[in-house]
């Protein structure tokens, strides 16, 4: 997706691009599969951001005039509502930050000062430095309320959405999940994830990109302090001026031929297992009208790598599709999709042998969706198809190492490398999800290959 | 070009950078940014295009000339005088 977004800015000023995807198809994780006559989207369940047509200001806006698109070439269809659900309290939210205000001033009446407080806080997405990135949140968030339920449910949505790091957040990155999610919000189009990448790659092509599918980099090669090129895995040898790469920081560093400058990075470690029912009816006709459910079953909320089992299902989040204000035109989906994300280990799922693997599927299925229906209605005697994905696949969509969803811990935010000439972008440079990635790859590729 | 040529030739890059964008009612003496919300990577698009269609160089120091659409043809004006209207 960054590489697409890059690929497109640099095309558009008769630059020669040649994209190189491992993978037999496009997105990386941002991407979609068909199984038994079914599309299935994965990675992300909404696209973050949203601003409605006719917006100016914001990240929507901003990718949508540098890339050069009409609001209504992407078709986003808003969500209808959200809920954080702890046992104690339960925080609806919309894309209108007034809902989730008054929600705060319903549940948490003497917070509500403190809220207006953490907004004035919060840093704007242009005023991003590296040295104010990596405050704590947890730190900051201390300081401002004096309600620690609140806090968790706060940070609940936002680290599920974009959290590299382990029970703590840079503060930076809270700022940038603040306002994508609470500030702008949640949509989808009625096509899914596949709508806008087909967009993106339609583009670069007309500009005369080149994209290569299942071209698998094998090593970046290094003379005198400049990466020159790249050997593929079949061999084949790519020259290149300059190279922007959306494979992660350290995957990148570890593809350099001068290795004894490798630099040890944190890879992060949180990785998720994801579950699709499909059902038999809409998930509204069993009474379930929510967007996105993030759920937490203690006052605490635990944001770390399982530690004694394949997954922590103690939170979740439930994503249905169907509950999106698609247009009258479109409809609605034509059958019902629940989707349920939670924890999970990539080392120890990816060490079981074939047979437990698949076995151990099923089981989390069972446990997670159990886990899952404490917070909505069971829906589980309408499934008729489930799949399951695991660290394992994110890691062969990815190749993040760990299968790690939201890449290493510690981001670049200025996208430069111990080489002039390679450029991070994507996931590991600081913006994560659908609009991030590509604000990302078009914002490197300005910064670092555009300007005269 | 002349002045209007070179307005015109503005208006074109502006309705290809933001295609939503009802450029009718732009008034030429406020500021994109304030307008549009024209950031610097929009800029650079205006500059950049400037340059692929008409060669026309525009050095970083200099962006600033570009803050509306009246400046921006006042500082364009000597540079594409010579340029012929394709």
């Amino acid at each position: 997706m960054s590489g697409l977004a890059a690929g497109i800015r640099l095309a558009l000023y008769d630059q020669r691009v040649c994209i190189l995807e491992k993978h037999y198809t496009i997105g990386g994780l941002n991407s979609f599969y068909r199984a038994a006559g079914r599309n299935f989207d994965v990675g992300l369940h909404a696209l973050t951001n949203y601003t409605e047509k006719g917006a100016k200001r914001g990240p929507l806006a901003k990718l949508l005039r540098q890339l050069r698109f009409r609001w209504d070439d992407f078709q986003l269809a808003p969500q209808i509502g959200s809920t954080i659900a702890f046992p104690d309290a339960t925080l609806k939210f919309n894309n209108d930050i007034n809902f989730l205000r008054s929600e705060i001033a319903r549940q948490f009446p003497n917070q509500k000062d403190q809220f207006e407080m953490l907004m004035s806080r919060l840093i704007d997405y242009d005023d991003l430095k590296q040295e104010d990135f990596e405050i704590s949140t947890r730190e900051v968030l201390a300081q401002i309320f004096t309600e620690p339920l609140l806090i968790e449910m706060l940070l609940c949505p936002l680290m599920w959405y974009g959290n590299a790091r382990e029970n703590d957040m840079d503060f930076g990155q809270f700022c940038i999940m603040f306002r994508s999610i609470f500030l702008e919000g949640f949509a989808r189009p009625y096509k899914g994830v596949r709508l806008i990448l087909k967009h993106l790659v339609r583009r670069f092509r007309s500009l005369g990109g080149e994209l290569r599918l299942r071209s698998g980099v094998e090593k970046i090669h290094v003379e005198d302090g400049r990466a020159v090129g790249v050997v593929l895995e079949n061999g084949e040898q790519i020259q290149a001026n300059r190279i922007l790469s959306s494979v992660g920081a350290i995957e990148t560093m570890r593809l350099c031929d001068d290795t004894t400058r490798l630099e040890v990075a944190h890879a992060g470690q949180l990785s998720f297992i994801e579950s699709i029912s499909v059902l038999n009816c809409q998930p509204r006709e069993i009474d379930f009208d929510r967007t996105i459910v993030f759920f937490n079953d203690s006052d605490k909320f635990h944001w770390k790598k399982p530690q004694h089992d394949l997954c922590d299902i103690r939170t979740g989040v439930i994503c249905s599709p169907n509950n999106y204000a698609y247009s009258p035109k479109e409809g609605n989906l034509e059958e019902g999709f629940i989707r349920l994300t939670t924890l999970a280990d990539h080392d120890a799922w990816s060490q079981l042998p074939e047979a437990r693997y698949q076995a151990e599927k099923m089981r989390w299925y069972d446990e997670s969706v159990a886990s899952a229906v404490r917070f909505m209605p069971d829906f589980r005697r309408h499934v008729v198809q489930t799949d399951v994905f695991t660290p394992k696949t994110i890691r062969r969509f990815t190749f993040h190492d760990n299968g790690a969803v939201y890449g290493a811990t510690k981001k670049q935010l200025d996208g430069t490398t111990h080489l002039s000439n390679l450029f991070l972008c994507g996931t590991d440079q600081g913006f994560v999800g659908i609009v991030g990635a590509i604000v990302s790859g078009l914002s490197m590729a300005n910064q670092h290959c555009l300007r005269p | 070009m002349t002045e209007a040529e070179i307005r015109d030739e503005i208006l074109d890059i502006l309705s290809e950078i933001a295609p939503d964008e009802d450029l009718s009612e732009l008034d030429d003496n406020k500021s994109f940014r304030e307008q549009m919300e024209l950031d610097s990577m929009d800029f650079l698009d205006i500059v950049m295009e400037l340059r692929k269609r008409h060669r026309v160089q525009i050095p970083e120091g200099e962006y600033g000339n570009l803050a509306s659409m009246a400046s921006t043809v006042a500082y364009l004006e000597p540079k594409m005088r010579e340029i012929v209207k394709a």
